[in-house]
């Protein structure tokens, strides 16, 4: 049998990738990814919210797909590659779709916001050259209580051009 | 916010993961994208002994046609069903259905089989397997064994499932090439659950006369509700619209819950299921312009 197990109470050993990295963990099963990411990863960018799928705070990319990190478990994503928003630009710099959030005020208490950034990573990617309608129904994973939404929109529209454009 | 100790188990074969199964019974519960399970575990609304991660195992993300039918792996997320061509051309009322369920994040985790294996009153998967005829495949270590969608839900969250089998795949009929589809619900907000759903199949004849009807309705009972369509065979789909709404209702007994009570639930479903009606034919009149 190949099943990897892990009891209650007991802690396995988690090897991923975070942000390009190798890192590794330990984690009860009952752990969540999000808990997992913030306190034996020091990945504090990952935030957490409503701690059951709704608010999309915590979404993070793993392989490539923006999902909730408070809805799934730590020894799930064991060999998984994870980006938070800590690893969405360089150490320092902003690539275009933070430049155009902080142009466009897109957030103010900043705490959606990284899971927003994944998000918005992952859906530019899959929808280059979207149209407002599609980035509200993209938005409508995610609560944010500062903004209203509205310089969101603008900041992520203006992103896919700029990425479309090469920028 | 934080579930309850749990063992975990992660088997990489579905024979594995059948042994598990039927060693523990009652005590586990298979975990595929965890969008509806992991909310209600860290709610604690479910306290399992052990889950058995089944989103890891070989085989069952695949979306392929299989003759007359098309069928889905358990395990096929729902974005990737929703960008499938084979999907789009072949079974087309879920392709409609998809964008409604949850939002972009959840569907880059959740898997067809989770939201028919959980059956949440409301959910759209389960009404358009339902309407579509299609067909559930379930295997124990005891048997495979497939049991039609319109048998399966049972009631609120509950199905035919026996607590020692997983869902290994969804079974789709193609659809007819003349048969028009529609699918509407109505919620508080994108991607929260239905209050209503009405999902419906049309074909027409040339003088434009309803020649098939399926028509279904979810979060309106405990399951979803294929209603009877016999009677409006031959009709004009100009002139059936409102007689269809009407009757969709008849027989109905809606849920109440803090959302809409019963009378506000007949009120969207008569709306919805015009609007399903109305879309079906517009889209089957389309396709046969399309074929001739
Ligand atoms: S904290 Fe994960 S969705 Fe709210
Ligand atoms: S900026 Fe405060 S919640 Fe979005």
């Amino acid at each position: 049998m190949s099943v990897q197990t892990c009891l209650a109470g007991q802690k396995a050993t988690i090897e991923l990738t975070l942000n390009g990295q190798r890192r590794s963990g330990k984690a009860e099963p009952r752990l969540l990814l999000c808990d997992f990411l913030r306190h034996e990863l020091q990945a504090f960018g990952v935030h957490v919210g409503c701690e059951h799928g709704i608010c999309g705070a915590c979404t993070v990319l793993v392989d490539g797909r923006a999902v909730r990190s408070c809805t799934q478990y730590a020894v799930q994503a064991d060999g998984r590659d994870i980006v938070t928003v800590e690893g969405l630009a360089e150490a320092g710099t902003m690539n275009a779709l933070q430049r155009a959030f902080a142009k466009h005020h897109a957030l103010q208490c900043g705490y959606c916001t990284p899971g927003i950034l994944c998000s918005a990573t992952h859906f530019l990617r899959e929808t280059p050259a979207p149209t407002e309608r599609e980035v509200r129904d993209m938005l409508s994973g995610h609560i944010c209580r500062c903004t209203g939404y509205a310089s969101i929109v603008a900041a992520i529209l203006e992103a896919a051009d700029a990425v479309s454009r090469g920028a | 916010m934080k579930p309850v100790a749990f063992d975990y188990h992660r088997p990489e074969t579905v024979a594995e993961a059948v042994a598990l199964l039927a060693d523990l019974r009652d005590d586990a519960m298979p975990l595929a994208g965890g969008m509806t399970l992991g909310p209600m575990l860290n709610l604690r609304l479910v306290r399992p002994r052990a889950l058995i991660d089944i989103s890891r195992l070989a085989g069952l993300r695949h979306i392929v046609q299989d003759g007359d039918k098309v069928v889905t792996g358990a395990a096929v997320i729902q974005n990737d069903a929703l960008r499938s061509d084979v999907i789009r051309r072949q079974v087309p009322l879920l392709a409609l259905a998809l964008p409604w369920v949850g939002h972009f994040q959840t569907r880059n985790r959740g898997t067809l089989g989770g939201s028919v294996a959980h059956a949440d009153p409301s959910a759209e998967i389960p009404l358009c397997l339902t309407v579509c005829g299609g067909t559930v495949v379930l295997r124990s270590r005891r048997r495979e064994r497939r049991v039609p969608a319109r048998r399966f839900f049972v009631d609120a969250l509950t199905t035919l499932r026996e607590p020692d089998e997983i869902i290994v795949a969804l079974e789709w009929p193609r659809a007819p090439a003349q048969s028009g589809w529609g699918f509407a619900e109505i919620a508080q907000r994108h991607g929260d659950f239905a209050i209503a759903a009405a999902a419906c199949r049309a074909t027409l004849d040339d003088e434009g006369r309803v020649k098939d009807l399926v028509l279904g309705i979810a979060g309106v009972e405990s399951r979803p509700v294929l209603i009877d369509t016999e009677n409006f065979r031959g009709g004009r789909s100009t002139e059936v619209g409102k007689h269809l709404s009407d009757h969709s209702v008849a027989g109905v007994t809606p849920m109440e819950d803090h959302v809409a009570n019963a009378e506000y639930r007949i009120a969207l479903t008569k709306v919805l299921v015009e609007r399903v009606f109305r879309d079906a034919c517009a889209d089957a009149e389309r396709r046969r312009n399309k074929l001739q």
